[in-house]
């Protein structure tokens, strides 16, 4: 039987307040890390097999083991809750229900890393959910869980939040410490990576809260009980965000690679009105969308990557056969087209181009040759950006104008939709 | 400095100083909070050229802050600044209809504010609150699982 870990508090009321997470047995996990040493843990982290759910999987572990051992050097951790990837909404589940799991789990990996500094970045707009955080570090100050000597160690803690306003682009992990520095949130030249250079010119990890929030079970549980879970390389439990044409869409709680047929019908009740699907996005609008003939892929990294998508988020968004792909494409280009940081001319021109194009099909003024436009405006965005945001928009394109070409083409010619 | 923030939003902006090693750090708070106090809602020159003193840098670079983040406001905004996403989820599940029931109560165009600055409508993209589409936010609050009916009922309920 699966056991929930990342939302098996937030069923209670008060489950945001110190007293509820106590009760259900948090903070049990710090005193437990702060036994061994910080090395230790990596290892442990290791050995669970945790990968990051921030989006590109890299294995959490590996990640803290870049960090320089110098004692003397300042070091930080920064949390990534800029949640802003479309169709994503699960950091959110964890930062307003149960922001203690969140915080124990920075607390963990701050002392892994050996920093005493901490930053959460949240987006502007989840002022309810920072709010939340920031009445949980209180509370956590007030108990002896983060600041001077934490629980009677040698081991110092602050953490602070940072909010951001409105620009998408600060959820890449450069882009996220310029932003907290005080500039314009535009990605840097990597490398150096942040693991050597990162906040303040000082060895950083940056991870994702849904990651954090796995640490306080690897260390209670144990790493052997995590990589049990799921698919060998990709193991732990897994939040699905599901949205669209579902009767239940929310937040799951799932073990990874969970077939996406069951997370749809089982878990979110089918299609609304009995619809047939026509298309998932898997991952965020950034993974390229799957259609019907892949719904018994197990949602995992692996074996996404394996069919041309990602696992991304997890954010499942999924379209029933009423579902103009044309439009869909024009909505996601526009998307990325708003956010892109206009560092770069192929991303920032290029995405500008894509949108109007997408337009004129969707609103039925179509031309000849816009496919193939389309095509080669790709072409010349793909490979060529600084940041993977430029990449992210033309594999969401090009997935869609694979797998529904026809829709394309019949709005192009027929300057008119065919569902 | 003729127009100078209140002293209880320095206070505000002194205490997020706090949290980091350098001056700089803070411009963004300092905006947000400097915003949030303003009554109408924006970044004004004054406001600036304050923040600016305070935390050793050019106003031409806090307006450039300003512009690159959506949330900064450098026009006036209605009191109640309805924001409705538009993004993937939002528009599977009716957002245009949303959108449109708005604008026809309002009597106003997406990107405008009604005669008597009490509304100012926009679109915007995904809010992280997908499962609960479509949905809107309006100031700092979020609304969700809108229908027409709901919609009607939030607006005739704000002051
Ligand atoms: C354009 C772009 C947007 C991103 N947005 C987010 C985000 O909102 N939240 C997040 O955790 N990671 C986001 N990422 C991924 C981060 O760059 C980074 O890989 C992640 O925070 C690392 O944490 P993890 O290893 O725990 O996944 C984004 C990446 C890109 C390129
Ligand atoms: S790819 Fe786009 S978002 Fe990334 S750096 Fe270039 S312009 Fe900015
Ligand atoms: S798509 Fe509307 S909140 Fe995410």
């Amino acid at each position: 039987m699966f056991e929930e870990i990342l939302i098996k508090n937030i069923k209670v009321p008060e489950s945001h307040r110190i007293v509820s997470y106590l009760r259900n047995g948090g903070y049990t996990a710090l005193p437990e890390a702060l036994k061994h040493s910080g090395e230790t843990i990596i290892q442990m982290v290791k050995d669970s097999g945790l990968r990051g759910r921030g989006g590109a999987g890299f294995p959490t572990g590996l990640k803290w083991s870049f960090i320089p051992k110098d004692p003397t050097l300042q070091k930080y951790l920064c949390c990534n809750a800029d949640e802003g990837e479309p169709g994503t909404f699960k950091d959110r589940e964890i930062i307003e229900k149960d922001p203690h799991l969140l915080l124990e789990g920075m607390t963990i990996a701050s002392y892994a890393i050996g920093a005493s500094k901490a930053y959460i970045y949240i987006r502007g707009e989840f002022e309810f959910g920072a709010g939340r955080l920031e009445g949980a570090i209180q509370e956590a100050y007030d108990k002896g869980f983060l600041g001077k000597k934490i629980l009677g160690s040698g081991f110092d803690l602050d953490i602070y939040v940072h909010r951001g306003y409105g620009a998408y682009i600060c959820g890449e992990e450069t882009a996220l410490l310029e932003s907290i520095e005080g500039y314009r949130g535009q990605p840097r030249i990597k490398p150096p990576f942040p693991a050597l250079k990162g906040l303040y010119k000082k060895p950083t990890v940056i991870n994702n809260v849904e990651t954090l929030s796995c640490v306080p079970a690897i260390i209670s549980k144990g790493p052997g009980w995590f990589s049990k879970i799921g698919p060998e390389k990709s193991p732990g439990p897994k939040l699905f965000c599901i949205s669209g044409h579902v009767n239940r869409p929310g937040v799951y709680e799932l073990p990874m690679g969970t077939p996406l047929r069951d997370i749809i019908y089982d878990h979110a009740g089918g299609i609304r009105g009995g619809r047939k699907v026509k298309a998932v996005i898997p991952g965020g609008v950034s993974a390229p969308m799957l259609t019907v003939k892949d719904i018994d892929i197990a949602m995992d990294f692996d074996s996404l990557a394996a069919k041309g998508s990602m696992l991304g988020s997890g954010a499942v968004v999924v379209m029933d056969d009423t579902t103009c792909i044309v439009k869909i494409a024009y909505i996601v280009n526009k998307f990325f087209s708003h956010e892109s940081c206009g560092k770069c001319t192929p991303c920032r021109e290029g995405t500008t181009w894509l949108t109007k194009v997408l337009k004129r099909l969707e609103y039925g003024e179509g031309r000849e040759g816009d496919l193939e436009l389309l095509d080669s405006l790709c072409g010349n965005i793909f490979g060529r950006t600084f940041c993977p945001l430029g990449d992210g928009a033309v594999m969401a394109l090009r997935g869609a104008m694979k797998n529904f070409r026809d829709e394309f083409e019949y709005h192009a010619k027929n300057k008119t939709c065919m569902v | 400095m003729a127009v100078m923030l209140k002293d209880t939003t320095l206070e505000k902006i002194r205490r997020a100083m706090k949290c980091y090693p350098d001056k700089r750090s803070a411009c963004m708070s300092a905006l947000r909070i400097a915003q949030l106090d303003d009554p109408e809602n924006r970044l004004t020159e004054q406001a600036f050229r304050h923040i600016a003193d305070l935390l050793d840098m050019t106003p031409v670079s806090l307006h450039e802050m300003a512009k690159f983040y959506t949330m900064y406001n450098l026009e006036p905004v209605g009191k109640y600044h309805i924001q409705v996403c538009a993004n993937i989820s939002c528009s599977l599940l009716g957002a245009e209809h949303i959108i449109r029931h708005i604008e026809r109560i309002l009597n106003i165009k997406v990107g405008e504010t009604t005669q008597d600055n009490k509304f100012t409508l926009s679109t915007v993209e995904c809010l992280g609150s997908c499962g609960t589409a479509p949905m809107m936010q309006i100031n700092q609050e979020y609304y969700e699982d809108l229908t027409e009916d709901k919609v009607g009922s939030i607006l005739d309920s704000l002051e």
